[in-house]
Order: C-alpha cells, then sequence, then structure tokens
C-alpha cells in the first residue's frame, strides 16, 4: 500500500474527511450576475461551475402562447452554481448568496450544501483541499 | 433504337417546320429572360431553405431534420418528375380541357430555340417547376412529427401526380376552368387551397400526434424562413407576369403590400386576443397576406392589395385558434388554417377586386362584373372538391402500402434519430 494511500485512509477514517463542501445554489437567472460579483468581491475566488437548468419549488409556472394557444410552462429557467469550499468560507458564501439572490419574493431559489468526499486536480494529482 | 432516333428528327424537323410556317419569328426578349431567370431562382429560394426553415423551426427539436428533409427531398422528386412527365401533363396540348397532351415527355420538342411568349420555353418550364415543388412541400406541415419518410416520398409522387398536375392544367395550361374564365395569378386555388386541402386530408388520416403542441425548438428558424419565403415570393408573383414589364410591377408592389398589412392585422387581432405581439404571430400574418395575394397580386390595386392583405391576417388567425380546436384534427403547422383559409380568401376577394385598368384580363365584382365572384367560387369550390377526393385516396394508398405513421417508440425518440439516425444539435465539440 502506497503512503499516500494510507495518508488519505486516516484522514477518511479519523478526521471526518477533507473538511471540504460543495454548495449548490439554484438562483434566478435576473440575480445571477450580482451572486457572481458578491463572491468575488467576497474572497470566493476558487471557481465556479455554472449550468442553465429549469425546474419548480412554490413558484407557479409561466404562461406562453405560439399561435394563439396558451402553454402552461411550469418547469421555470433557473441558473445552477456549483462551488467546492473549504468548510470555513461556507457560511461566508451562503450569506453573500442570500444577500444577492433574495428578493422576498416566492421563487427566489434554494442553497443546498453537500459533505465533500474527495476532489482531484487533474492536471497534477493533488488531492483535497491543495485541488481547490 | 433506330426507331427512337427517327422519332428524334421527326420531332426536330416538326419543330423547325412550326417555326417556320409561323411567318412571324417570335423572339427571346432578353430583358424578360433575365428576369425570369432570377424570378426562378427566387421561387426556388422559397422551398429551400425558405420554407424548409420556417417549418423546421417551428418543429420539435427532435423532429426539425425529419421536417427540413420533408422539403428538401419534395423539391428534388419533383424536379425529376417534372421534366419526365409533370410539364407535359399541365401545359401540353389540352385533351378535354382535363389535362395536357403526354406530346412533351422528355421535354421532347423542346429546344434552346424554342420560346415560349417572350422566354426561352426551358426557363419557362423550370420556372413552373419551382411552383409544383412549394405546392407539395406546402403539405408536410401539416404531417411533421409522425409521418414516415418513405411514406412521404410516395407521397410526393402520387400526390403532385394526381392532384397538383390536373390542377394546374386546368388553371393555368388551358383546362375548363381558364377557359371559364377564372382568375388566379399566381397560385391562390393552383397552389394554396391545393396544398390547404391535402393537409387537412392528411392531418385527418394521420391522427393526432402523441404531444399535440406547437412549442417552436428555434424561432429565429422560423423567422429566418419567413423572410426568405418573403423575399422569394416576389419571384413567385412578380415572376408570374412571365415578363420584365408593368403587370410584374404591379404584382411585386401588391406583394409586399399584402404581406406588410397582414403581418400588421394579424399582430394586432393576437394583441387583441391573446394580449401580446408575437413574433411568430408576425411572421405567421405575413405568410397570410403573401398567400391571400398570390392570385390577386397582377389584378388588383393598391386598396384591393390593402383590403387583402388585412383580412387575411384576421380571418387565419380564427381559423387556427378556434377551427382547429374545434374541430380537433392536429394540422401540425397550420397548413390548412394559412395556406387553405387564405388562398381561398384570395381567391374569392380577387373576383371582388379585380380592377380592369391594373390587368384588362381581370374584371371584378366591384367593377361592374359580379359574374366573376362566380366564377372564382366555382373555381375555388371544384379545386376543394376535387382535391379533397384525390388526397383521401392518395393517403389510403400510402396507408395500404407502406403506412403512414412511424410507431409510438419512433414518435417518441423523434424522426430525426428514428427515420434518419440523425440529430439537430450534438454535444460534441
Amino acid at each position: 500500500m502506497k503512503a499516500s494511500m494510507v495518508k488519505r485512509l486516516i484522514i477518511y477514517t479519523f478526521k471526518g474527511g477533507f473538511k471540504m463542501k460543495k454548495i449548490e445554489a439554484i438562483i434566478r437567472p435576473t440575480k445571477f450576475d450580482e451572486v457572481v460579483q458578491g463572491l468575488s468581491e467576497a474572497g470566493i475566488t476558487c471557481g465556479m461551475t455554472i449550468t442553465e437548468v429549469k425546474g419548480f419549488g412554490r413558484q407557479k409556472g409561466f404562461v406562453e402562447i405560439y399561435r394563439g394557444r396558451e402553454y402552461e410552462i411550469r418547469f421555470i429557467p433557473k441558473i445552477k452554481i456549483e462551488i467546492v469550499l473549504n468548510d470555513e468560507l461556507v457560511e461566508k458564501a451562503i450569506s453573500v448568496i442570500i444577500e444577492k439572490a433574495k428578493t422576498g419574493e416566492v421563487g427566489d431559489g434554494k442553497i443546498f450544501i453537500f459533505n465533500l468526499e474527495d476532489a482531484i486536480r487533474i492536471r497534477t494529482g493533488q488531492r483535497g483541499k491543495e485541488a481547490l | 433504337m433506330k426507331q427512337l432516333a427517327l422519332i428524334f428528327i421527326i420531332l426536330l424537323s416538326l419543330s423547325k417546320f412550326s417555326l417556320a410556317d409561323n411567318g412571324i419569328q417570335p423572339k427571346i426578349d432578353t430583358g424578360d429572360t433575365a428576369w425570369m431567370i432570377v424570378a426562378t431562382a427566387l421561387v426556388m429560394l422559397m422551398t429551400v431553405p425558405g420554407l424548409a426553415l420556417f417549418y423546421g423551426g417551428l418543429a420539435k427539436r427532435k423532429d426539425t431534420l425529419n421536417t427540413i428533409a420533408m422539403s428538401f427531398i419534395s423539391f428534388s422528386i419533383v424536379s425529376i418528375l417534372w421534366v419526365i412527365y409533370g410539364y407535359s401533363l399541365v401545359f401540353g396540348e389540352d385533351i378535354l380541357g382535363i389535362i395536357g397532351s403526354p406530346s412533351k415527355i422528355f421535354l421532347s420538342g423542346v429546344n434552346p430555340n424554342k420560346i415560349s411568349g417572350t422566354i426561352p420555353e426551358y426557363i419557362f418550364i423550370i420556372f413552373q417547376l419551382t411552383f409544383a415543388a412549394i405546392t407539395v412541400a406546402l403539405v408536410s406541415g401539416a404531417l411533421i412529427e409522425r409521418m414516415k419518410f418513405s411514406a412521404w416520398v410516395l407521397f410526393c409522387i402520387l400526390w403532385m401526380t394526381l392532384a397538383y398536375l390536373p390542377v394546374a392544367h386546368w388553371v393555368w395550361g388551358g383546362g375548363f376552368l381558364a377557359k371559364l374564365g377564372a382568375l388566379d395569378f399566381a397560385g391562390g386555388t393552383v397552389v394554396h387551397i391545393n396544398a390547404g386541402i391535402a393537409s387537412l386530408i392528411g392531418s385527418i388520416m394521420l391522427g393526432k400526434r402523441r404531444d399535440t403542441s406547437l412549442i417552436p425548438h428555434n424561432l429565429t428558424m422560423v423567422a429566418t424562413g419567413t423572410g426568405l419565403l418573403w423575399f422569394g415570393w416576389f419571384g413567385f408573383n412578380a415572376g408570374s407576369a412571365l415578363a420584365a414589364n408593368g403587370l410584374s410591377g404591379v404584382a411585386f408592389i401588391n406583394t409586399n403590400t399584402a404581406a406588410a398589412s397582414a403581418a400588421l392585422s394579424w399582430m394586432f387581432t393576437e394583441w387583441l386576443y391573446s394580449k401580446k405581439p408575437t413574433l411568430l404571430g408576425i411572421a405567421s400574418g405575413a405568410i397570410a397576406g403573401l398567400v391571400a395575394i398570390t392570385p390577386a397580386a397582377g389584378f388588383v390595386n393598391i386598396i384591393g392589395a390593402i383590403i387583402i392583405g388585412i383580412v387575411a391576417g384576421i380571418v387565419p388567425y380564427f381559423a387556427v385558434i378556434r377551427l382547429k380546436p374545434k374541430f380537433g384534427y392536429d394540422d401540425t403547422l397550420d397548413v390548412f388554417g394559412i395556406h387553405g383559409v387564405a388562398g381561398t380568401i384570395g381567391a374569392l376577394m380577387t373576383g371582388l377586386f379585380a380592377d380592369p385598368t391594373i390587368n384588362e384580363a381581370g374584371k371584378g365584382a366591384f367593377f361592374g362584373n359580379p359574374y366573376q365572384f362566380l366564377i372564382q367560387l366555382l373555381a375555388v369550390a371544384v379545386t376543394i372538391v376535387y382535391v379533397s377526393i384525390i388526397s383521401f385516396f392518395v393517403f389510403l394508398i400510402i396507408k395500404l402500402l407502406l403506412g403512414l405513421r412511424v410507431d409510438r417508440n419512433d414518435e417518441l425518440i423523434g424522426l430525426d434519430e428514428s427515420q434518419h439516425g440523425e440529430k439537430a444539435y450534438n454535444l460534441h465539440i
């Protein structure tokens, strides 16, 4: 067994992993720019992945009309931001996202936090926090 | 082989005799010829890519290639059949007012010196070819998202032969409707009522799609296609003067005026009824206006063009939003609602608004000749009845031979994948 693998095994077993979290925030497309700017001003510059998504929660759908026929569009366009962070930065990121993405109306979106087992930088093979 | 050569020589000599017999040598007008070459190319542009983009953008993303392929392949099939026998059966010597003689099969007897009016006959042949092609292609809009591609190929062959050729002969080839004095400048009955009725029959016989929504997958394609159709329509209508002259000028300005009026009237109708002026509505209105002015383009004055345009933006709108849901046929892209209805409006209104100071060949009811309206009504009725019956049998034959619809699974995964093994949009970079 290689030394690096032993080291990781110890971290997983006794230290509760690398202490990283993944934040998945579903936000309004109109708030996207503010959220990105807010995060970078708060020093959260480790990178992010975004996706145009569609979905529904409590917010009602809307109606589109093509050739006079109304279509109830239930799935509403949102943007999903995924960020992986060290534990200590997580609360800060959450507060920035809430501050920037909130309008107070139904449909502001949600933030999900996941414990992250590991991260690997493909170029170097670095793992854990070093890979962020 | 020897016999064929003999026939060829005889035909060749006959054609020389007929020219010599004429006394006055008909002359090619180079201006007319140049314009008609351009007009022909413009009408070609209407089918591919104009109609292909218009329909392709309205289709679902999993069915868009199939929709585009339907237009491409109709153009190709008609191109071949037209030079084999189509032209002859429409424009060959009239037989009992019903059909043209097959004497010009494989364009026999036509050569570079043959003249039709003031242009080479070859140009006339291919100009008319583009009309036949778009008429067949138009029908596809009603049938997309569920029709077998093989069934569509067979449809192009059968329907063009049995429906388009006779009606085109009746109206343009010296058939009985032409003898009666029915006015159809560029194809209101021949092209649009024809295609509209076949679409209605076809959509009923194919049955509904499993998902009957019409949510365009790409409205920018629809807008591009509409623009190309509008542009190509100048060739369609102004070219139908068959010359570069005052009449083509009238047809040109009437075409544009009616398209613009209908785009506006559809938009305002929609704004009033469903609260939003949609781009699809503006585009649909423009097409409806172009359809309605088609039979009238070379007969009406500018006021007639504006009124025809306004009506064409309102009546088809209600045909699409009221008639279709009421009767429940799944005319996917509203070919009947727009081409059938606006084509009928245009054909009938030509009988009202034809102004003899614009074109002495046409005098409408508002200019003291109510009889013309009745002739128009008769021409429309004859076309509707004939094309309904023929289209029914054409679809029936295809159903028995090949089946009309793809199976459930093929429809769900989309016709691009199931019929062609292709996808319009791929992730590969």
